[in-house]
């Protein structure tokens, strides 16, 4: 698998007067997001569901963070409310100062695998958001291309999705996300399903992206070693019902690389969201237990 | 390790994303649906690699000519010798005769006017039923009034042979050629309806969910992503519509007091032309599958998709 990329040459392809068209001046503040008091809870045959409680967070303009979990802790769905998929029962959620109704192009997803339109080209994947835009056909190649030279897959640009391995699908996918400009990049999972050497490797393509990019970023992940390498800021969530039990601030210097996966500052928040987390995973044991 | 641990994430979230696994489970399912067509590998693969083809099919073809060969030899000695052991081939024409006679329609008019009028009924009642059937299909499965309206009929009609319908047909249209292709489009309709329903209600919620954060709407999510998704089994359901269309045309036919492939073979019957009979029906069953045959190449372009990622 070819997923080892010189990104740094193709940022230079990058639109940088529509990204700077797109968030203002410098300084506006664009991707903004806050999650006020929700509760989500799912009916099922069984009785009522509560999938997260109480849950709060304010991201700010610009920031990537993670929100880290075990299993079933609600995690991607706190994040499907922010991407406008699932409603909150209580509280609301806000994008730049607009309640989040349902879903729209100002907030990009990149699903864990098999979100590509297997019957459209790559090109044609990543135009597909500047053509419900509004744009015309040319326009929306011409983006597209951009994008897919930006994850490194311009070559490919006429194959359809099911020739590509699972890292350039997932490239693929960030490159369609990102295509409409967002202000706010909600990532289910990308990475889990992949090889852990392509993982660090997309991992450290994503970085290089963002730092051009500065959108904001919410990463969804129970990998911790993942959560601690890409992100700002770590919300650690706990299992059934899914709450908020940390926010670690990752105070590690970027540009990122994968030396760092060794540093002892990297080692001490692995540390902690390690204890989080096997507490937590502990609990939801128990009650599995108990409950089963 | 890792698709099995995040497997289990998703199983034990609620319902919003229950879908995703199950979305996986299908696309794989999907491959081997009773109601879906084969991958394009070998319906592509002629023209592309056309060395390999005949190095893998060729041998294959070999073996289905001689099949069809065989049986025909044994057809010949068994009339030619009165085989009578139960099945009595006494007064089966043997290939021989059948082929003169064949001779004799081809070089005549007649039988091209019967063909003629058979292919103009199949392609009138075929139009409609593909039209109509996708439509509803469509409708069906995206709406559940629309299926729950609708199925009750299908469930019922689907079942009733297209001869039981000859007696309605006579009575509520006003000509003998609307009674006729009336029967025919009963026939090619239901496999449409039915595989299109199955192909739209398959739709992935994934892309769905993909298809409306990247802001599309609704019109552009069923033209987008719900028919391309469910266009391998409509172009199945299509190919099978085509099949039972030639079936229906034949029990439509024997209303007919002029013309057409099925009144043909009937009328010999009647006349006690045992060779025509044979030339009727196997020339049914030629049309049949080469009308299915264009139906199937003539949708390729739809699946171009699918036949590339054939192997991965």
């Amino acid at each position: 698998m070819n997923d080892a990329l010189a990104t740094d040459n193709r940022l230079a392809v990058l639109d940088h007067s529509r990204l700077q068209a797109k968030s203002g001046k410098p300084g506006a503040e664009r991707g903004r997001v806050s999650v006020r008091d929700v509760d989500i809870v799912f009916e099922t045959a069984t009785g009522s569901h509560v999938a997260v409680q109480n849950a709060s967070l304010t991201v700010r303009p610009g920031e990537f963070i993670c929100l880290l979990g075990p299993s079933g802790c609600g995690k991607s769905t706190l994040m499907n409310t922010i991407a406008g998929f699932v409603k909150p029962s209580q509280g609301e959620v806000k994008v730049d100062g607009k309640a989040v109704t349902e879903p729209g192009p100002d907030r990009g997803m990149v699903f864990q695998q098999h979100s590509l339109f297997p019957w459209k080209t790559v090109k044609e994947n990543v135009a597909f958001g500047p053509l419900m835009s509004g744009v015309g056909s040319q326009e929306a190649n011409s983006v597209a291309r951009t994008f897919l030279s930006l994850v490194g897959l311009a070559a490919f640009e006429n194959a359809y999705p099911n020739t590509l391995s699972g890292g350039m699908q997932q490239r693929v996918g960030i490159a369609r996300a990102l295509a409409n400009y967002p202000s706010v990049l909600l990532m289910d999972e990308p990475f889990g399903a992949l090889d852990a050497q392509t993982r660090i490797m997309m991992q450290e393509n994503l970085l290089d992206i963002w730092r051009e990019f500065r959108n904001t970023v919410v990463f969804v992940t129970h990998d911790i070693d993942e959560a601690v390498f890409l992100s700002d800021r770590i919300v650690v969530m706990s299992a059934s019902p899914g709450q908020i039990i940390a926010d670690i601030d990752v105070n590690l210097p970027r540009p990122r690389e994968q030396s760092l996966l060794t540093s002892p500052e990297f080692m001490a928040l692995k540390r902690q969201c390690l204890d989080l987390i096997r507490q937590e995973t502990l609990n939801a044991f128990k009650q599995q237990n108990k409950t089963g | 390790m890792d698709s099995k641990s995040n497997a289990a994430i998703r199983t034990a979230e609620p319902p919003a994303n229950a879908t995703d696994i199950a979305e996986t489970d299908e696309q794989t399912a999907k491959g081997s649906a009773l109601l879906t067509p084969k991958t394009g590998s070998s319906t592509e693969a002629p023209s592309r690699l056309s060395g390999t083809w005949l190095k893998t099919m060729g041998p294959r073809y070999l073996v289905r000519i001689t099949a069809l060969i065989v049986a025909v030899i044994l057809w010949e000695l068994a009339s030619q010798n009165g085989f009578n052991v139960y099945i009595n081939f006494d007064n089966i024409p043997a290939p021989s005769i059948v082929g003169a006679a064949l001779v004799t329609e081809l070089t005549g008019s007649e039988f091209y006017l019967h063909i003629l009028h058979s292919l103009e009924r199949v392609a009138i009642a075929y139009v409609i039923a593909v039209v109509l059937g996708v439509l509803l299909g469509v409708a069906m499965g995206r709406s559940r009034w629309a299926e729950d309206i609708i199925m009750p009929y299908i469930e019922l009609l689907r079942p009733i042979p297209a001869v039981a319908w000859i007696p309605l047909a006579i009575l509520m249209l006003p000509t003998e050629q609307s009674s006729i292709i009336f029967i025919t489009f009963l026939g090619a309709l239901f496999p449409v309806i039915l595989n299109t329903v199955h192909g739209v209600e398959q739709t992935s919620d994934v892309l769905v969910r993909a298809a409306r954060s990247l802001g599309a709407s609704r019109a552009a999510i069923l033209w987008h992503v719900v028919l391309p998704g469910a266009m391998p089994s409509i172009v199945a359901g299509l190919a099978i519509g085509m099949g039972v269309a030639w079936f229906s045309l034949l029990a439509g036919e024997i209303i007919s007091g002029q013309y057409g492939i099925g009144y043909y073979t009937w009328n010999s019957y009647t006349l006690i032309q045992y060779p025509q009979i044979i030339i009727g029906m196997l020339t049914i069953g030629g049309l049949g599958t080469l009308c299915t045959l264009l139906v199937r190449k003539g949708c390729n372009p739809l699946l171009k998709w699918q036949a590339k990622g054939g192997h991965s």
